[in-house]
């Protein structure tokens, strides 16, 4: 199994896109190297704006690219377009209409050592809570390309988090990527897990070993938080357990969109498997997801003692 | 647009708000009066607009940042044809589209505004856009002078210059007045034409009350390639001689009789939509 980076995914796709399509637009808060963008700035120059280090001016300038006719992409740390510019995103992107691509990269605490200050472990949980504005976490880098894809095409809002390293590529062949349906990678009775973004590999990794333990683990990737797959849910509630896990707090982000659902139409047992509510650990990315449990070990570890085995 | 009609224009706008507040019994009395000169200008004279195409590609952008003062900008909206004089009846009732601060359901409406701070970005993005794609169109963002108290109006004034935009003008509703006092007690803006020549704006000050000076100002606007700040100096609630000047008018609302005092010193007899 390949390793791809989702920036370079996202952004080399983007690149060839804007190729054949002038209308899209990069926008950068002095972030083209830590999104990838050095190409894009280079080769297209006239589709290039940069912001310096001012996110609500940079979501404000997209919106007004978008009711210029252009198809706008802002890029930057997933940590400060959601909170320091998070009006912008509500009262410019969304409520507005405007088709704006919010892609936040380095998202979750794939920063690291870098601390709180660069984490992104809210920006789910705010962004559903502001209708009009589409979300998605995808998890691996093939993924990543395909919804590059369909975004260039959409004309809705969205907000795109990717991590920072490169991470194990999960669809090798075919790459379902259909916005409001989530791909079903593995069968399962004992134990459902819904995972988004790079967490779905480790969510793999879990699977794996509970059947080592006699454990049958259905895996999906739930890669489109809005609009969400409810029938998805609603399948995965067959099984006597369902496990979210995702690299954001355990409030408001897929487990709360996961619970609502199941809550109202069909309780289970449920685990929230996430960040919990404290200022993150210090480490590596890696380090920080072993430490809270997050990894596929982990995860299985859990799951094993609330199943009692 | 021969200037006479406009001041009159510009009166009439100022009867629709004042008598949309009254009813409505809310609303910002003060900053709408005041920049209703530059509105009426902007809209009867200087832009191209299309009420029938409201998203008529080449046309001039506006962006109302200080959205507080919709009352005059849906009335002009609404006597252009972008809407119905009539819905000016429904303004901020229960279910309407036309509410306490532009939004997109209204035609004509660019962006929600009303969040301050947020006009100018979107401005530069607009203008950007027209730059990069080689359209015509000119954009218009009139903001507050309590406003400027927003970083991000600061952003983008760096962005604007950056890029050279000369297709972009900010107008600054400078009544001097924010709704906790003076511009000046609250968060001083002197030397503010300073400040946004610092910032590489090519700047004009005039009075924002005059129609004249405004015609001659958007018609003739000095060109060097630099974006452009016209610090438009007004009376807040211009035109009501009870709210002329006096920070209580922020959002205070007319009652009958200060409604009839209203139309008086317009000079007007009422309103052509009402019940």
């Amino acid at each position: 199994m390949t390793d791809m980076d989702c920036r370079n995914a996202f952004t080399g796709e983007l690149l060839e896109c804007a190729r054949e399509d002038k209308t899209i637009f990069a926008v950068a808060t002095d972030s083209r190297g830590s999104v990838t963008l050095t190409d894009f700035a280079n080769d297209l120059p006239q589709q290039f704006v940069e912001c310096g280090i001012a996110e609500q001016d940079a979501v404000g300038i997209a919106a007004g690219l978008a009711n210029g006719g252009l198809r706008p992409f802002a890029c930057g740390p997933a940590c400060f377009y959601t909170l320091r510019s998070a009006e912008q995103v509500k009262v410019d992107v969304a409520y507005s209409h405007q088709n704006v691509k919010i892609f936040g990269v380095s998202g979750g605490i794939s920063y690291g050592a870098l601390g709180s200050t660069h984490h992104s472990t809210h920006d789910v949980a705010l962004l559903r809570t502001i209708p009009g504005i589409e979300i998605y976490l995808p998890s691996d880098g093939r993924q990543t390309q395909a919804l590059v894809r369909y975004l260039v095409k959409s004309d809705e809002p969205a907000y795109i988090r990717v991590g920072r390293g490169a991470v194990p590529v999960i669809y090798e062949d075919e790459v379902p990527c259909t916005p409001g349906k989530a791909n079903k990678l593995r069968e399962g009775k004992d134990v459902s897990i819904i995972a988004c973004g790079e967490m779905v590999w480790h969510a793999l990794k879990a699977a794996e070993k509970l059947a080592e333990k006699g454990v049958e683990c259905a895996v999906w990737d739930m890669f489109s938080i809005r609009p969400l797959d409810v029938d998805a849910i609603l399948e995965a509630a067959e099984a006597p357990l369902v496990v979210t896990l995702e690299e954001h707090s355990i409030h408001g982000g897929l487990g709360c969109a996961v619970s609502e659902v199941l809550i109202q139409q069909k309780p289970v047992p449920m685990m929230i498997l996430g960040l919990p509510e404290e200022n993150t650990y210090s480490g590596k990315s890696a380090e920080v997801l072993r430490h809270y449990g997050l990894d596929g070990q982990g995860v299985a570890e859990k799951i094993l003692k609330k199943l009692n085995k | 647009m021969n200037t006479n009609e406009l001041v009159r224009l510009a009166q009439m706008r100022r009867a629709d708000a004042v008598t949309m507040i009254h009813d409505a019994k809310t609303g910002h009395t003060g900053g709408a009066m005041s920049c209703l000169d530059v509105l009426t200008c902007l809209y009867y004279d200087v832009m191209k607009v299309n009420p029938t195409d409201p998203r008529m590609p080449d046309r001039d952008r506006f962006v109302l940042s200080k959205g507080h003062s919709v009352e005059g900008y849906l009335a002009i909206l609404a006597d252009l044809g972008f809407i119905q004089k009539e819905e000016l009846r429904d303004f901020s009732r229960e279910g309407s589209r036309l509410i306490g601060h532009p939004n997109v359901k209204t035609p004509g409406v660019e962006v929600c505004s009303g969040a301050l701070g947020h006009g100018l970005p979107i401005g530069v993005g607009m203008a950007i856009a027209a730059k990069r794609t080689g359209q015509s169109y000119r954009t218009y963002v009139v903001m507050g002078d309590g406003e400027q108290a927003e970083g991000s109006v600061w952003e983008a004034a760096m962005a604007g210059a950056q890029y050279g935009l000369d297709n972009l003008w900010a107008i600054i509703d400078r009544n001097g007045l924010q709704i906790s006092g003076t511009t000046e007690q609250v968060m001083g803006l002197e030397d503010f034409a300073a400040k946004w020549r610092a910032f590489g704006w090519e700047v004009t000050e005039l009075d924002g009350n005059d129609m004249a000076a405004l015609q001659d100002y958007f018609h003739n606007t000095p060109n060097n390639g630099k974006p452009h700040c016209l610090i438009a100096k007004t009376v807040k609630g211009k035109g009501l001689p009870f709210a002329e000047g006096r920070k209580e008018w922020h959002h205070k609302v007319p009652n009958d009789e200060q409604l009839q005092q209203a139309y008086e010193a317009l000079g007007v007899k009422g309103v052509d939509w009402r019940d």
